[in-house]
């Protein structure tokens, strides 16, 4: 299951960032001509309303989903872990005024914290990753967490504290490092997540603005005029965004099996 | 059991008062204007003055208005929420139905066929975003078979809405699909964990057969967390709501504050943010609660 994870990813970001070097197409200019063609001869995939070919529109498009979906990925693994280890390290009222937070935060939905957010500050690519990150960290914070509050009664980090290591340290040295393999498992379900997130937020129009293209703006204008039925326009950046987030969510469940087969084995 | 009880009412009051503090964070960062028609002459003031006068406010039912002169925000709540509980509350019904057998059946047959393809269409529906999958529901279903409607119903009666069945269909189903595919993930490993425990072991000894072991122990065991699971996804379906209100031109709750994000309309947002989340704040309350009724481990261990 992990190899045919990793064998779509690699294909996918070969096709997005490798793709438009070989098949070139013109994703700037309109051509009404050849607007809402059928996938047939010369147009693989079909045309868009702007009559821009479809298929390197989906791999131009993939550009964006992957680079804010990887980035808002990993930050939200690192601030939820950061969060996590500290809670469970030092534990007690610390930790109750901590996950009480991540509760409240959690309680939200997500998507409309979004929404309040891009409706205030102009959606750009480096505003998106940060947004996402900042309400995605929590559920990280939360595995993290219960994960340093078994860790902490260890002896490697009890040492630390005989020893009189600062707290901070302990934290980054032996609690974050040895939940390792638990944070590996979220970053996989986090980038999911988050290309899953920026494609909704786009769809409804408040992610990647025009002229900039991703999966979810390519639907948002498919939409328009899905009364048409423009299948191909729907269906194409449909099925990259599901390949990507499959892949990252079996990526994560083949890592979770191994290291639970792992820790029974010893 | 008291005690339980007494320390989870605490941690779910400390939530909800977060909540309200979080929400009203968000106001912070919006334009002057927006935040002089949430908290009104309080605008000037201090932040734990605005914070308190914007408290009681909301204390009394008052959530602001939608523009100057115009309906209040909880009148609109009051229309579109009904609404919103339909759908979501069709949908959830038929994913529990669906998800619970579909997790277990894979959990006790993983390699058979029915157990991969189960497995294949719970990654596939978990990987569709809702706005795909409901997209593709319309064009083949709706436009294209014409078999159901390509928006969602449109009277204002709540009667006509739950019996128009044409037009609640794809509705439904689209939100029913992804709740399923993470409901039954849930399940899977729920019922997994059960059949490695000792007590699935112990029936097999006692002669057991199969059918037995998966119903009378995988399946009510694996039952308990499924209370949790429907207190925890409860912002995520809301959230999936939200995406299927606007796509089928629903009016509920979702619907509005996505209209209200295109119309950079604050108040309504805000008013409906903190509806969302003190609703699933006390969700997780009597999940628990629940949980600690059916299952005696729990509030042993934890009080």
């Amino acid at each position: 299951m992990g190899s045919a994870a990793v064998a779509i990813l690699v294909a996918m970001f070969a096709f997005c960032f490798l793709g438009p070097l070989v098949y070139h197409t013109d994703q700037v200019h309109v051509f009404f001509k050849f607007a809402n063609l059928s996938p047939g001869a010369g147009h693989p995939l079909g045309t868009d309303a702007d009559g821009d070919d479809e298929l390197g529109r989906v791999m131009v498009g993939g550009q964006a989903s992957l680079e804010v979906g990887i980035a808002a990925g990993l930050l939200a693994a690192f601030l939820g872990s950061l969060w996590g280890a500290a809670s469970g390290y030092f534990g007690g009222v610390t930790d109750a005024v901590m996950m009480r937070i991540v509760d409240a935060g959690i309680a939200i939905p997500t998507i409309v914290v979004l929404l309040l957010i891009v409706t205030i500050y102009r959606p750009t690519e480096p505003v998106l990753v940060l947004v996402i990150a900042a309400t995605s960290w929590l559920s990280t914070a939360r595995l993290v967490r219960a994960e340093a509050l078994a860790l902490r009664t260890r002896e490697y980090v009890q040492m630390v504290r005989v020893m009189g290591g600062a707290s901070p340290r302990a934290v980054l040295r032996h609690i974050a490092p040895n939940a390792l393999g638990t944070i590996a498992v979220n970053v996989s379900f986090q980038i999911g997540n988050a290309i899953l997130i920026l494609a909704t937020l786009s769809y409804l129009g408040l992610g990647v603005q025009f002229p900039a293209v991703d999966w979810g703006n390519m639907i948002f204008s498919a939409v328009q005029t899905i009364s048409s039925g423009y299948w191909w326009q729907i269906v194409s950046p449909g099925v990259a965004i599901m390949l990507v987030v499959v892949a990252f969510t079996m990526l994560g469940d083949a890592l979770r099996d191994g290291l639970k087969s792992k820790s029974r084995g010893r | 059991m008291t005690a339980f009880l007494a320390r989870r009412m605490l941690q779910a009051i400390a939530v909800v008062i977060l909540v309200t503090l979080i929400v009203f964070t968000l106001l912070e960062l919006a334009p002057g204007p927006d935040r002089a028609a949430v908290v009104g002459t309080a605008a000037h003031s201090q932040f734990l003055v605005q914070y308190l006068s914007w408290l009681g406010q909301v204390l009394h039912g008052n959530l602001g208005v939608v523009s100057a002169g115009g309906e209040s925000v909880a009148a609109l709540l009051a229309t579109s929420l009904p609404r919103t509980l339909i759908l979501v509350g069709f949908s959830t019904l038929i994913a529990l139905a669906v998800a619970i057998p579909a997790g277990i059946f894979q959990a006790a047959r993983p390699s058979s066929v029915t157990g991969h393809g189960l497995r294949v269409l719970t990654y596939v529906f978990y990987s569709m975003p809702a706005f795909v999958l409901g997209s593709v529901l319309i064009l083949f279903l709706g436009v294209g078979a014409r078999w159901f409607g390509a928006e969602g119903p449109q009277y204002a009666g709540l009667g006509q809405v739950i019996t128009d069945w044409r037009d609640l269909t794809l509705p439904v189903l689209t939100l029913a699909l992804g709740t399923i595919a993470i409901f039954a993930r849930y399940m899977r490993s729920a019922a997994a964990d059960s059949l490695d425990e000792e007590y699935v072991e112990a029936a097999r000894a006692r002669g057991a057969d199969e059918r037995r072991v998966l119903l009378r122990h995988v399946l009510r065991n694996s039952l308990v967390p499924v209370v949790t699971l429907l207190g925890l996804s409860i912002p995520q379906i809301l959230g999936g709501a939200l995406v299927v209100e606007s796509l089928f031109n629903f009016p509920g709750v979702g619907f509005q504050i996505w209209q209200a994000a295109q119309n950079h309309n604050v108040p309504v947002i805000l008013g409906f943010t903190l509806v969302f989340g003190v609703g699933a704040a006390i969700g997780s309350l009597l999940a628990d609660i629940a949980y600690a009724l059916l299952d005696p481990r729990v509030r042993y261990a934890r009080a």
